[in-house]
């Protein structure tokens, strides 16, 4: 039944002991600070929508690149024949590599906090929109961590499963912005598909059931798909 | 304790392991051998149930790797041909995350890690990373890992492959020591490994059996057919044709070659279960021919194993 988090800590140990996680986690803190701060003082307004509307075209290729060795490394490596001969199960396997990448993208989130502690420092910030904010970025990290958990388990190339993985994340975020391409009669069909959609809903603190819906499902979805994608692999 | 009925897998067009029927007893020591590409592996692989069968059914006990793949693998401890761990995991690291996914106790770990790092000899190398053991070491980690949870099966592919020879001696020390005890499956192409270890072997070729015995048994259903090597100085082949195919029981000689010093080398071949070996000294003896060499060539697992794989090619 626990049997995931012994999968969960040990991935989440290989993170912390070699250099992926410190490298990643920068890199994600330097584009987000440097993007966020670069116009927040010409606005000259104490909120973080410039952060939000940031965030999932950074999380489109950032969290692609802490989830593609998940799979990728092991089937590569062949330590996969092995984790399938120990008494595990594929939902243990997948949930608990799911959960290590989805945490990692939490720790991420979590230092960003800093953010807004700053700005309440010198001015008077309004902690609803940012509260929302995150309890949206954390779903959307879900979502993306789910489908780079998927394209990891597609190949034994850890850079296939980084562009495969990023390639869906960024569609997922850009779709609502091509909406002018698409005829009139799906229009709200191809907006309901886009991940920045739902994501602004959620972050202007609106919690509507149809966005935890499209999340919820887009994770479940992508988990079933690597379970099959495994199933199929011997 | 295992029973295997009808096992076949394909792989695409290719069929890998065709229609195997296999029995295994509790305790005993099994050898699979079988040329490359035999389907060795992927028998144990299925047996592993990392593996689908395309057809037929694996029993082990009570279960079926089918309905309850989950309790046997807790009862089977699986050594992979090449011992693919996280290589950047350290060795006690990795044992004692193998401990926890195969549900030792917590007050159990420890004790159980020590004994199993005394066995296997690792208590020098427990604070490595396992990229950096050496081949025959990393082998070492894998028996370890193997043995975690003291299985009632171990399956072993090609444990001694990359071993040094005191390893080697060592691992079949271990193997003997398990299976007295244990239920141990290996594969292997070392001959005299299999000889010097198992209670019984399985010669596998082309996906299908195609010996199944003891020792003993394997070298009584092969041929029987003797052959008997003579180095001659002083003789005419014409001759010695004619004086050996005389001897009863002898039905063929045959010349391999004239050396520049004049010896000749040929062999006899005889399918009489009597020794012929005192007939042909003294039909030699009333002659002047001296005798270089004289050798009976004896039916080895080797010879077996050749005759058996080559058959079928």
């Amino acid at each position: 039944m626990w049997q995931f988090t012994h999968i969960l800590k040990k991935e989440l140990k290989d993170y912390f002991i070699s250099p992926i996680a410190y490298i990643v986690i920068s890199i994600f803190l330097i584009i987000t600070g440097w993007f966020f701060f670069s116009t927040f003082f010409l606005y000259d307004q104490a909120n973080m929508r410039g952060f939000f509307s940031l965030l999932p075209i950074i999380f489109a290729f950032v969290i692609p690149a802490i989830t593609m060795r998940l799979f990728a490394e092991e089937l590569n490596m062949g330590s996969y024949e092995i984790l399938l001969t120990m008494p595990v199960t594929f939902s243990d396997i997948i949930f608990g590599k799911f959960a290590a990448g989805f945490i990692m993208t939490g720790a991420m989130l979590l230092l960003t906090l800093a953010y807004p502690i700053s700005i309440a420092f010198i001015g008077d910030l309004d902690w609803g929109p940012v509260i929302g904010g995150y309890l949206g970025a954390l779903l959307l990290g879900g979502t993306f961590s789910a489908i780079g958990v998927f394209a990891s388990s597609l190949t034994h190339n850890q850079i296939i499963a980084f562009i495969l993985g990023a390639a869906i994340c960024f569609a997922l975020t850009l779709i609502d912005k091509m909406l002018f391409f698409f005829p009139e009669s799906i229009l709200n069909f191809v907006e309901y598909l886009g991940a920045d959609f739902h994501f602004r809903n959620v972050a202007r603190g609106i919690i509507d059931s149809r966005d935890l819906i499209y999340f919820i499902s887009i994770i479940f979805i992508s988990l079933y798909s690597t379970y099959l994608a495994l199933q199929k692999k011997e | 304790m295992i029973h295997v009925e009808n096992l076949t897998k394909y792989y695409d067009n290719f069929c890998a392991v065709d229609q195997l029927n296999i029995e295994i007893n509790k305790g005993e020591i099994l050898g699979l051998l079988g040329p490359n590409g035999a389907g060795k592996t992927t028998t144990l692989k299925m047996l592993t149930g990392y593996s689908k069968p395309s057809s037929g059914t694996i029993q082990v006990n009570d279960y079926n790797i089918e309905n309850n793949p989950l309790e046997i693998k807790q009862m089977i401890g699986y050594l992979p041909e090449s011992s693919p761990f996280y290589k950047d995991m350290l060795v006690y690291d990795y044992l004692e995350y193998v401990s926890k996914i195969k549900g030792i106790k917590p007050s159990d770990r420890h004790p159980r890690l020590r004994y199993l790092a005394d066995l296997c000899g690792l208590n020098h190398i427990m604070h490595k990373a396992i990229g950096e053991l050496s081949k025959g070491l990393n082998q070492r980690v894998g028996l370890a890992h193997a043995m975690m949870n003291d299985p009632e099966i171990l399956i072993l592919d090609e444990p001694t492959q990359g071993l040094d020879p005191n390893q080697i001696v060592e691992i079949r020390h271990i193997i003997k020591k398990i299976g007295q005890e244990k239920t141990v499956i290996f594969s292997t192409h070392i001959l005299s490994e299999a000889e010097a270890t198992c209670d019984r072997i399985i010669i596998i070729n082309r996906g299908k059996i195609v010996a199944d015995g003891n020792t003993a048994d394997l070298k009584q259903a092969a041929d029987q057919k003797t052959i008997i090597q003579l180095s001659l100085l002083n003789a005419e082949t014409e001759f010695v044709q004619k004086t050996l195919t005389a001897i009863e029981g002898i039905n063929q000689v045959e010349q391999i070659g004239l050396t520049d010093d004049g010896v000749l080398n040929i062999k006899a071949y005889s399918n009489s279960t009597e020794d012929l070996r005192e007939k042909i000294y003294k039909a030699i003896k009333a002659t002047d021919w001296v005798i270089i060499e004289f050798l009976q060539e004896a039916k080895t697992l080797e010879t077996i194993f050749r005759d058996l794989t080559r058959q079928i090619n």
